[in-house]
């Protein structure tokens, strides 16, 4: 168990003067991997909203080594890295040991890039996905993703006269990464944060790779309040839309558990991507939303028993 | 920062040093600013966790003011601050610069 | 000591990246190269070679991990061909801009539709302005010899750079070639040194940045430079080679230029089938010659305006078209290397052998036939391109 006193004696690794969003949940997530991590990383980055507000030309808030090349190969690209490490350390090269991170928004993890990573996991490299998930593409002005739950509003998926915002339900990432039998998986949230640093541990102390997925609330995309962000990602985790658990060599395990289950749509009162939700009419919906995260945390209680 | 020409670039549009953002300053986004009461505060050090702008200083375990050229006035800290404790309030700026 | 062999192309590129050992191995099969990264990856399983190789998921993330891997400061190669250069297309700009100096073994094929699994240049030519340097072969002797000359242009010069071969008649067809010894190769690629690698953990260096308006232009203008300065280096590293092998390599190669008043330009296995057709049409005491293109990124315009100044009439032969009303794109790099000149010859421009349609000699031949005609003030046609050895 990690204590913040300890960890705030290390080196920041992500500076200030990027430009996230004033209450942007990217840097607290990233700097909570950072600070968890216990050995020298290397990250790599999809395009998207972390990649540009930290790496804007000459200004870097990354203190450790950073590879961008595209949107949907994160996992691709740092396959490579990782790779050219094991064969410069075969040659003798190289004596250091670095583990690898690649990072994704959930475009380029669960659209764009779900055949990177796919490939990338399954040829088991030494690395950690990490899916930062806002639940839209953010970057481009709040577009519908796969990640996006159901009846969110977004600019392609827009709540209007006939069509309350997204139909679908989002695709459970998680789970097709479990289907790849990796050795470790976890979803987390920054709120809480011991969680996340601690599975971040895990992960790295795995041989081979490990997927992590972190919902990172947008108070741009979900519309709150930027003070709220910590609080409402807390309350992503107690109404069981974001349940923290981990799946480590096929065992399941919830991380934290729900002593008291908040209603979804208390959750989704706080964020302006559901407001419409809230129209008279559209009660159903609500219920339906309720219905599946009823059925899925019972599911998931089921696979933990197992 | 000088801004140079194509001539004295590194290649590949590499930075070649970590953390230069830190020369960029984001406080002036700011409208509303952390004021600690350090009386108050019990350097539980969860504000400096749910910082995204790495702008709470910490030394020696304590909590040590704010990184004003870097703070964005998100109000996490004030926020997050335990209830039982609310050392940190979010005050305007133009009430502090007038 | 050199070896004398029988080897298709495919066989000597992969015989060529086993001398070349390098550190990683990024690829996803695809015909006509399929078999490179076959017989390399038996090189890899039988222990000839410590190579990493990544059996990536789909070319996009080969060129992917090429470029993790290289930017990690790796001797990094890869190979491919038609759909599968065109999944890497994203990549292969990001490649150049970053300045990576991966090497490509590339199979030149048809693109679709409709799908085709022969050669024409419609693939490579398709990347020309990717910022890639780009050598063709005549045949599987230069694609090896190409292949070791490429490791030391792309670590001088820092870009990355694709080495063709024509798909079918030059990577399946068995020719005799010379080797050099593993020794000979190790010695003239040497160590690669990386100026900088992410690697590097206790220097961080960030790669990937943002460039907005104040300072994408200048990063490219540096990506300009080095593709407009790597001419002098590649002609050097010939000449090494030469020293080494016994075989001379330069930009360009004419053949019976000095005096020939009319022309062929080509690239590929097609010289070859028209340096027999010069021959002929000397021994008839016609006055006609072939330039080679080896080199076509970075162009070497001067060189060309150079050595066809004083040709009549040239045909410019291109194995693809650029579909855009112009003919091929040879053509209007060849045209524009001569508009400086005060008198230019006249060009015509041939598209022929799309889809790996035979190129035979009766056609060149035809093509030599309409040259002299339009020498002897015959009228031109009035349309962008010939097109050799379709059917009407």
């Amino acid at each position: 168990m990690a204590k913040l006193k300890d960890l705030s004696k290390k080196q920041e690794l992500l500076s200030g003067g990027h430009r996230a969003c004033a209450g942007c949940a990217h840097p607290i997530a990233i700097r909570q991997i950072l600070m968890a991590a216990n050995m020298p990383v290397v990250i790599g980055c999809a395009t998207g909203c972390l990649e540009v507000t930290t790496t804007i030309f000459p200004y870097t808030a990354w203190k450790v080594p950073f590879i961008h090349s595209a949107f949907e190969n994160s996992a691709a690209t740092v396959s490579g890295v990782e790779t050219a490490y094991r064969a410069l350390k075969k040659r003798g090269k190289l004596d250091k040991d670095i583990k690898f991170i690649a990072l994704g928004g959930d475009g380029g993890t669960y659209d764009i890039g779900f055949q990177s990573l796919s490939g990338a996991m399954e040829r088991g490299h030494n690395m950690i996905y990490i899916c930062l998930d806002n639940g839209a593409y953010m970057n481009t002005g709040i577009q519908r993703s796969s990640a996006t739950p159901k009846g969110a509003h977004t600019t392609t998926s827009p709540a209007g006269k006939v069509i309350p915002g997204k139909r679908e339900f989002r695709k459970d990432m998680t789970s097709c990464m479990i289907a790849h039998n990796i050795p470790y998986i976890a979803q987390a949230v920054p709120s809480m944060w011991n969680d996340l640093v601690t599975k971040v541990q895990k992960a790295i102390a795995v041989d081979g790779p490990a997927f992590i997925n972190i919902l990172v609330p947008c108070r741009l995309g979900w519309g709150y309040p930027p003070e709220d962000t910590i609080e409402i990602g807390r309350e992503a985790i107690t109404s069981c839309y974001w349940p923290l658990y981990e799946v480590e060599n096929g065992k399941y395990k919830i991380t934290h558990a729900i002593k008291e289950k908040t209603s979804i749509a208390d959750w989704m009162k706080k964020q302006v991507r559901f407001k419409h939700l809230f129209n008279p009419g559209n009660e159903s919906i609500l219920e339906e939303i309720q219905a599946r995260i009823d059925q899925d945390w019972e599911r998931l209680n089921e696979l933990c028993k197992m | 920062m000088k801004t140079l020409g194509w001539k004295g670039l590194p290649i590949g549009g590499l930075i070649l040093e970590g953390g230069t953002a830190q020369q960029y300053i984001t406080g002036g986004w700011r409208t509303m600013r952390p004021v600690i009461d350090t009386e108050k505060c019990i350097n539980c050090l969860t504000c400096w966790c749910y910082c995204p702008d790495s702008s709470i200083r910490v030394e020696n375990e304590k909590i040590t003011g704010f990184d004003l050229d870097h703070c964005k006035g998100c109000g996490i800290c004030a926020k997050e601050c335990p209830p039982k404790v609310q050392a940190i309030r979010m005050v305007a700026e133009s009430e502090i610069r007038g | 000591m050199a070896k004398r062999v029988a080897m298709t192309g495919n066989e000597a590129m992969a015989e060529a990246m086993r001398q070349i050992n390098p550190d990683v191995v990024a690829a996803y099969p695809i015909t006509p190269a399929t078999e490179i990264v076959q017989i390399f990856s038996s090189f890899v399983a039988d222990g000839l070679i410590d190579t990493e190789f990544v059996n990536a998921e789909s070319e996009h993330s080969a060129m992917s991990a090429c470029i993790g891997s290289a930017a990690a400061g790796a001797r990094t190669m890869t190979s491919t061909s038609s759909q599968g250069l065109g999944l890497m297309w994203e990549m292969l700009y990001i490649a150049s801009g970053l300045r990576l100096p991966i090497v490509m073994a590339e199979v030149n094929r048809a693109l679709s539709a409709p799908i085709n699994i022969h050669c024409d240049h419609s693939d490579t030519m398709g990347a020309r302005d990717a910022g890639w340097i780009q050598i063709f072969s005549e045949n599987a002797q230069e694609a090896y010899d190409n292949m070791i000359q490429a490791v030391r242009i792309a670590e001088r010069v820092l870009l990355p750079i694709m080495v063709t071969t024509d798909g079918f008649i030059i990577s399946h067809g068995m020719e005799t070639m010379e080797l050099l010894s593993d020794d000979e190769v190790k010695g003239f690629i040497g160590e690669y040194k990386p100026q900088h690698s992410i690697l590097d953990v206790e220097h961080p260096i960030t790669v990937g940045a943002i460039d907005f308006t104040d300072y994408y232009f200048e990063h490219k203008r540096q990506q300009i430079e080095a593709m407009n300065t790597a001419i002098p280096h590649i002609v050097e590293i010939g000449k090494e080679f030469a020293q080494l092998s016994g075989r001379g390599y330069d930009l360009i190669e004419g053949y019976m230029l000095e005096d020939a008043k009319i022309a062929i330009v080509a690239l590929g296995s097609t010289v070859g089938t028209a340096r027999v057709v010069v021959d002929e049409l000397r021994n008839k005491g016609i006055k006609a010659g072939l330039l080679k293109i080896r080199v076509f990124r970075p162009f070497p315009a001067k060189e060309i305006a150079d050595v066809l100044q004083h040709v009549k009439t040239i045909a410019v032969m291109d194995r693809s078209d650029g579909v855009n009303g112009r003919g091929g794109p040879v053509f209007g790099e060849i045209l524009a290397a001569l508009y400086f000149l005060i008198e230019r010859p006249i060009v015509v421009n041939y598209i022929y052998g799309l889809g790996g349609r035979d190129t035979d000699m009766k056609q060149i031949q035809d093509v030599y036939k309409y040259l002299k005609i339009v020498a002897a003030g015959g009228l031109l046609n009035d349309r962008p391109a010939e097109y050799l050895g379709v059917r009407e």
